[in-house]
């Protein structure tokens, strides 16, 4: 088994696919380190890839002017970072920052759409997890917006 | 043991008040007062409601003169004894700003004289919460510790009772020390039994006769066709079970378009025991006191936590009231906290009717488990 | 020392006079008062203390200190009401009444061999504070001991400083997130319960002791059973008007529960039901 079939199947994301739909993505991914500090993704630019946190902390965030960005969530270890990729217009709607070193499993964008347009079963198995990250962030997103630890006042 | 039990004739009924004020009781009982028949004291039978009675009925209480000169024959009026025995307001501290106690007053020691079956079973509640679960109040102790209960059968039970579905009446309960029960055919009588040993000490010192069988049958007959006659009836068969069953039921929001949440049920409930604690300052600021005030589940305050009240409906305030009085006391105390007075009913200003709420409630929660 | 139940109103009603020794700014609206009681003073964690201010009224306050010492204790107050704001304007040298502790505590010892989380969102922290000293305290009886802590932003977080002393152990592992935050904080951001699915226990052997909003703590409950924990071993603590301390006032019923009584640590399976009725 190669390294990224190894790293691919230890992710609880990907778990419950069915072994040839793990090799295709597998052939798809490719393992990055990045710096701390380093941007891995800006706001506005082209969405070119989706990627899978191995390891470290990421900051999503959102630029403003004159003053400090604001952390809107952070990403770790097992997460999705990023389905901007999925939808037109294909364009990042935060910042990316590597809080920590960060190492991750990458896939491009367009093979990815490409291989879930033609292998509606592995698209939908595909869909039906990023549906399932989209709608815990949304209701994590909702518990921040009603100020869970402060008696809404 | 066989307590003794005697017939007394209505000089006989002064005797035994007079008796008791000589001992160093207060004396309290029925009085016509407001309007109403209340609790006052008295000094002879002469001041209680001798000829009177009451038309009871969901938002209406008025006096009426009865045909004969009965010393009980009416039910219960707007107030409980528990004003007496948990007093709508008390001081429960005092003290400087080193929170040194200052000495409070000692209560008065009475004789309750006129109370009721369902008030009696009241008591004995209060007496679970106040005195059996686990923490004891001796607001309450003291002043029950040496009470004298003169409990009296019924035989007029008012248009809004219920006490035969509760078990609680219209015969003598548990806990008096003397029970009354009082015969109005050609000769007006009374039979006195004794239900305590101080009871007993009381009938001794009376010197009365002994009551012969026919009159004993006679005050029994009277209470058996007391319970033919309640105003009221509850089915309280699964009616515990029903009521959490039902916490969010919609009924409750048509039962809250009619409740004006008053608060007037839980005053007058003989069992009700919540109270507020309420701090206050001498105006040289040096002498802080905490007085405790009857307080009620229908207030917004009363489930007030920083940020806001936690029931904000009427409709949850009416299902806690009714439910913890038909429920959840059972859980806590072992018991239903409805004696089955009716007091609610007739002084809810609109009328709002605790038999019908609770059978209703009963009815949906049976037709949800039949479906 | 005599036990709460041997007591009586208008004994029980007696606050102790206790003198503010320090007060600890936590956040812009909560600080700690540390206080010294007339008499050694023995709690258990959870438990509840009424804190009352001369004149001016008395508030229900959990105990945040630590319970195996016993001449001073520390209670952590947000200034809400008119009381608690009077509560928190003391300084060193006055005196506060203090009545208690009533009610029934969290069950560490049923964590004993096992794995310990402790989640507080908020000010919901100040209870917990008192089961980290007490497993510190007998560290070897626990397995992996977990802190996960949730607050609005880095400025709201209480006990900061501890946190961070207890993160730098080895044998303690603190993770504190906040809802938002800007490039000053450097931990994560996202809710409290984001936490629970890499939090480092064994869900089998895990006991979680939760406070916070009650939406929060319904949640976290909820987050720790898709983790696979047994609702029997998630208590939770409860907030209710209370007045008395000993059940007698009624005013912090919920069910057929006396919060000051009976909680205000509850099992979470044992009361789940009420909280999904609203104004219970």
């Amino acid at each position: 088994m190669s390294n990224t079939m190894a790293q691919i199947k230890d992710l609880k994301f990907f778990s419950g696919l069915k072994r040839r739909h793990l090799e295709v993505l597998a052939a798809l991914a490719k393992e990055i380190e990045v710096e701390k500090g380093t941007y891995i993704f800006r706001e506005g630019d082209d969405a070119l890839r989706c990627l899978v946190v191995l390891s470290g902390d990421v900051a999503l965030e959102l630029p403003m002017q004159g003053r400090d960005p604001r952390t809107v969530q952070t990403v770790h270890d097992g997460d999705v970072l990023g389905w901007s990729w999925l939808y037109p217009p294909h364009r990042w709607t935060f910042d990316a920052r590597a809080v920590t070193d960060v190492t991750a499993l990458v896939f491009d964008a367009e093979q990815l759409r490409a291989v879930k347009d033609s292998d509606h079963e592995l698209g939908f198995q595909l869909m039906t997890r990023f549906g399932k990250v989209m709608v815990s962030r949304l209701q994590a997103t909702r518990m921040r917006l009603m100020d869970l630890y402060g008696n809404g006042d | 043991m066989v307590r003794p039990v005697v017939e007394l004739d209505r000089e006989g009924i002064d005797r035994l008040i007079a008796q008791l004020g000589d001992s160093g009781f207060t004396v309290i009982a029925p009085t016509l007062s407001d309007g109403t028949i209340s609790h006052g004291p008295i000094s002879s039978s002469q001041d209680l409601p001798v000829g009177w009675t009451e038309v009871q009925d969901a938002g209406t209480y008025r006096l009426t003169r009865r045909e004969d000169d009965a010393l009980f024959g009416y039910a219960v009026g707007p107030h409980s004894w528990k004003r007496f025995l948990h007093p709508p307001e008390v001081v429960v501290w005092q003290g400087d700003g080193g929170m040194t106690p200052l000495d409070l007053a000692p209560p008065p020691r009475y004789a309750f004289f006129g109370v009721r079956p369902c008030e009696m079973a009241a008591i004995s509640i209060q007496d679970k919460v106040f005195l059996d679960s686990g923490f004891s109040d001796d607001v309450y102790r003291s002043r029950r510790t040496d009470a004298f209960i003169v409990e009296v059968e019924c035989y007029e039970p008012g248009g809004t009772c219920f006490c035969a579905s509760m078990g609680t009446g219209p015969g003598a309960v548990e806990g008096a020390d003397l029970v009354v029960s009082e015969i109005l055919d050609d000769e007006h009588r009374f039979v006195v039994r004794a239900g305590s040993d101080a009871g007993e000490e009381v009938l001794a010192a009376l010197g009365a006769a002994e009551a012969e069988t026919d009159v004993i049958a006679a005050a029994e007959q009277v209470v058996a066709d007391a319970a033919a006659r309640m105003g009221r009836t509850l089915d309280t068969d699964g009616l515990r079970a029903a009521l959490t069953a039902q916490a969010q039921s919609e009924r409750w929001d048509e039962i809250a378009a009619r409740c004006l949440t008053c608060a007037n049920c839980t005053m007058a409930c003989p069992t009700c025991f919540c109270a507020g604690i309420d701090d206050s300052l001498s105006l040289d600021g040096a002498v802080a006191t905490r007085t405790r005030r009857w307080d009620s589940c229908f207030g917004l305050e009363f489930s007030y936590i920083h940020g806001g009240s936690l029931r904000t409906s009427a409709a949850s305030r009416y299902r806690q009231w009714i439910t913890h009085k038909l429920s959840t006391w059972w859980d806590q105390f072992g018991s239903s906290g409805c004696v089955g007075c009716g007091r609610c009913i007739t002084w809810c200003p609109v009328g709002i009717d605790i038999t019908a709420e609770a059978t209703a409630m009963l009815a949906e929660a049976r037709s949800e488990e039949a479906s | 020392m005599a036990t709460a139940t041997e007591l009586s109103i208008p004994q029980l009603l007696d606050p102790m006079p206790c003198v503010v020794r320090a007060v600890n700014r936590e956040t812009h609206d909560t600080i700690t008062l540390e206080v010294e009681p007339a008499e050694p003073y023995h709690f258990e964690p959870g438990q509840i203390t009424m804190v009352y201010k001369h004149g001016v009224g008395e508030i229900p306050i959990s105990i945040s200190s630590d319970p195996d010492r016993h001449d001073r204790i520390s209670q952590t107050v947000r200034g809400v009401g008119a009381v608690s704001k009077a509560i928190i304007a003391s300084h060193p040298g006055d005196v506060l009444g203090i009545r208690g502790p009533f009610g029934v505590g969290w069950p560490i010892d049923q964590a004993e061999g096992g794995d310990v989380a402790i989640i507080g969102g908020g000010i919901g922290l100040a209870p917990l504070r008192s089961i980290v000293y007490r497993v510190l305290n007998r560290r070897d009886r626990f397995g992996a001991v977990v802190i996960l802590v949730g607050a609005r932003t880095p400025k709201d977080i209480v006990f900061a400083e501890e946190l961070r002393e207890w993160g730098s152990r080895f044998d303690i592992d603190v993770n504190v997130t906040v809802d938002t935050a800007d490039r000053g904080w450097h931990g994560p951001v996202g809710v409290v319960t984001n936490m629970i699915p890499r939090a480092p226990w064994d869900s089998s052997k895990v006991t979680a002791f939760v406070c916070g909003p009650e939406v929060m703590m319904r949640f976290t409950a909820r987050a720790l059973r898709e983790d696979d924990v047994p609702m029997d071993k998630v208590y939770v603590t409860m907030e209710r008007n209370m007045q008395c301390g000993v059940g007698l006032c009624g005013h912090c019923q919920w069910g057929s529960h006396f919060v000051c009584r009976e909680g205000p640590v509850f099992r979470y399976d044992t009361v789940a039901e009420l909280f999904r009725i609203r104004g219970v």
